[in-house]
């Protein structure tokens, strides 16, 4: 195996594990609420629809500030859409994951039909351009590392990194991430210190509606010339994997992130690296799912999630 | 005491009626805004379901037998994910076990000659097993690791598709990398008669284990004493547990039925709707089609038949909505709203309330008045 290959691997796994960071994270905050959120995958989904829907439409307009404009729609689409799974969670008691199964549904085939009504097929318009790789003067002259991180990269990577360290200072540096948490862990007692549940989870459902979204944006804008039904092809549950590999914990997912990132695309470089070339491509798409069950496993009997994670909030309870 | 539980039985019955309703309220709004007519959406439902289109006064039988066709697949789902329901397991991964049936089903095909006689139940009992061996990894990691299975079976369902396409294209080899070779005759489900009646529709023999199926999931939980500490176990596992049945034994066990319909499911697609195997692109839903079908059917046989049915009118109705201009995934958005009201029963059931109360309040009134009258 020479490491030239390894180099010339970095720029792609990275753009592919952006996205399922920026999940994943968005997972985080929900589960560390103490809602399970199942419905990443159809959140990614919303976003990356609004994402390419709005790039399409600002471009003649806006050439080169649409696909950023169509981040931030993303975003807005993702809290919009997981406004649902809140309500129905938060409010209503719903089970969670039926109420995210739901979404997963609903986001297939709401994103289709609009765009059956808006560009009369069933995919968006394709854009002329979605975001554009930029490389980091001065870093980049680094040795190795220059061309490992800073060259020719997607925008979208170091986004994900700051929000890796700003979810890291919120969920552990700040009151409102110390009461997330309590939220996640025994909701009765945060309430019996006059802790607002409902309000705190709605906090922790709409941030992860956020960057689900903002992540489905990045995927169909780095990723895809256009959205279809199959543009987020299971990232969303790959994120959720992401979450439960790195313990719930930023700098665990971000770690998880580029382990699936590389995982995915390792499938494209097997014909160059000698060991691994007699091997079907088919193993290395399975090896991100076969690690997420073989690490729950491990992890399993100890208590790393969040202990409230899945359990209906009833104020009666004590 | 007892009228209180006719009460709740008969609420739960209203919750999945009322959210069908809404279901089919918030999907027509939604093409109301989208500047379509919901009525062309309810004639091509019409038009499903009886063959009938009533603009046009033409009649069609091949809209039937394509409506049972859709119904048959996720009736079975329904049954898998409605099982482990019942024994307090979610099951989301009827798809990847559903996969599995399929390509078991191919290799019986493909590699086993016999009679249709012997070919065909052997391969519908490949595709169970199967089916049955997938759902059997999630209630064992589960029973023995404690393992969340929502999460497992998820990723089951992903290792499933790689592993049937790795198989069917390299394995039994493909010329255009989509299908296999086609199936000897005596593995089909195929019906020439039935196809006949229904005007050359898709429709064949594959009801019949789909009829079976409903049957023997009533059997197994209402009326054997498995079925019975099955439930006990969904109650409460914990006091399942105490009064002496094998909780971990149950939750695999449950798990094997479940993948088994699943696995049914794959094989009568496979033979039935199709006359080969097939490498896909990503998952049907049938898995997600099943979830709400079980949600809908409150995990009982006659619910989960009728439940099936209704989802797959939405489907077999899919191309007609489309020809009157309405983009058919209308169906999938009515599916997801009704699993959606279905999740928030509690919102139904105050609603429900609020409604009764409201002309319990108006018949008080009213006898009132007439007694003042008097």
């Amino acid at each position: 195996m020479n490491f030239g290959i390894v180099l010339e691997m970095f720029p792609i796994a990275l753009m592919f594990a952006a996205p399922i960071m920026i999940a994943a994270l968005g997972g985080l905050f929900s589960e560390r609420s103490g809602v399970v959120n199942i419905a990443l995958e159809g959140i990614m989904m919303v976003g990356a629809f609004a994402g390419a829907t709005v790039t399409v439409l600002l471009e003649p307009a806006l050439p080169g500030w649409a696909p950023w404009i169509g981040l931030l729609a993303g975003l807005a689409a993702g809290v919009l859409f997981s406004l649902l799974h809140a309500f129905a969670s938060i409010n209503l008691k719903a089970d969670q994951v039926i109420s995210g199964t739901a979404l997963n549904i609903l986001a297939g085939g709401l994103t289709v039909y609009l765009c059956q009504i808006i560009f009369r097929q069933q995919r968006t318009r394709a854009f002329s351009s979605g975001l554009r790789k930029i490389t980091v003067p001065l870093l980049e002259d680094i040795p190795l590392v220059g061309r490992m991180f800073f060259e020719e990269i997607y925008p979208t990577f170091y986004v994900a990194i700051a929000l890796v360290v700003l979810t890291w200072f919120v969920v552990f540096k700040t009151p409102f991430g110390l009461r997330l948490r309590a939220c996640g862990e025994h909701p009765q007692a945060a309430a019996s210190m006059g802790i607002n549940v409902y309000r705190v989870r709605y906090a922790g459902v709409l941030i992860s509606g956020a960057l689900a979204g903002l992540a489905g944006g990045t995927m169909v804008l780095t990723q895809d010339i256009q959205y279809t039904l199959s543009t987020i092809h299971g990232t969303g549950f790959i994120a959720m994997a992401s979450l439960v590999f790195g313990k719930w914990s930023p700098w665990g997912v971000m770690g998880a992130g580029f382990f699936f990132g590389f995982a995915q695309i390792l499938s494209y470089y097997t014909k160059d690296i000698g060991f691994l070339a007699a091997l079907p491509q088919e193993m290395f798409y399975i090896l991100p799912y076969i690690l997420t069950i073989v690490a729950l496993v491990i992890f399993a009997g100890k208590t790393v999630g969040p202990k409230a994670a899945g359990e209906i909030y009833d104020q009666g309870k004590r | 005491m007892a009228d209180i539980g006719a009460g709740s039985k008969s609420r739960k019955v209203l919750v999945p009626l009322a959210a069908v309703a809404l279901g089919f309220v918030l999907g027509s709004l939604v093409i109301l805004i989208t500047g379509r007519s919901p009525l062309l959406m309810f004639n091509a439902i019409i038009q499903g379901v009886t063959g009938f289109n009533i603009m046009s006064g033409s009649f069609n039988p091949r809209h039937i037998g394509e409506l049972v066709v859709q119904a048959m697949p996720i009736i079975l789902t329904g049954l898998c994910v409605g099982f482990a329901f019942r024994t307090g397991l979610f099951n989301i991964g009827a798809e990847g076990q559903l996969m599995m049936g399929a390509l078991a089903a191919t290799a019986v095909a493909l590699t086993v000659r016999a009679p249709a006689a012997i070919h065909v139940p052997l391969i519908l009992l490949a595709g169970m097993v199967a089916g049955g061996l997938w759902g059997a990894i999630p209630g064992f990691l589960k029973a023995r690791f404690n393992v969340h299975e929502v999460v497992v079976t998820i990723m089951l369902n992903y290792t499933a598709l790689h592993v049937n396409n790795y198989t069917i294209l390299n394995v039994f080899g493909s010329v255009d990398r989509v299908k296999t070779a086609d199936f000897p005759a005596s593995a089909l489900l195929k019906s020439p008669f039935l196809a006949g009646i229904t005007n050359g529709s898709r429709l064949n023999w594959g009801f019949i284990p789909v009829a079976l199926a409903v049957l023997a999931f009533w059997f197994i939980l209402e009326k054997t004493s498995f079925g019975y500490s099955l439930r006990a176990v969904g109650f409460n596992k914990d006091a399942a547990k105490y009064a002496g049945m094998k909780v971990e034994r149950n939750m695999v066990l449950s798990m094997i039925i479940a993948g088994a319909f699943a696995g049914l499911a794959g094989a009568v697609i496979t033979t039935g709707t199709f006359s080969f195997g097939r490498a896909l692109p990503a998952a049907e839903g049938y898995g997600f089609d099943g979830i709400a079908v079980a949600l809908v059917g409150m995990n009982h046989a006659p619910g989960i038949l009728l439940a099936g049915l209704l989802f797959g009118v939405l489907k077999s109705a899919g191309p007609l909505m489309q020809s009157a201009g309405i983009p058919r995934e209308i169906g999938g958005i009515i599916q997801a709203s009704i699993v959606m009201f279905v999740a928030m029963k509690l919102g139904i059931e105050r609603l429900l309330i609020l409604l009764r109360g409201r002309r319990a309040k108006a018949a008080v009134e009213g006898a009132v008045a007439e007694e003042a009258g008097v």
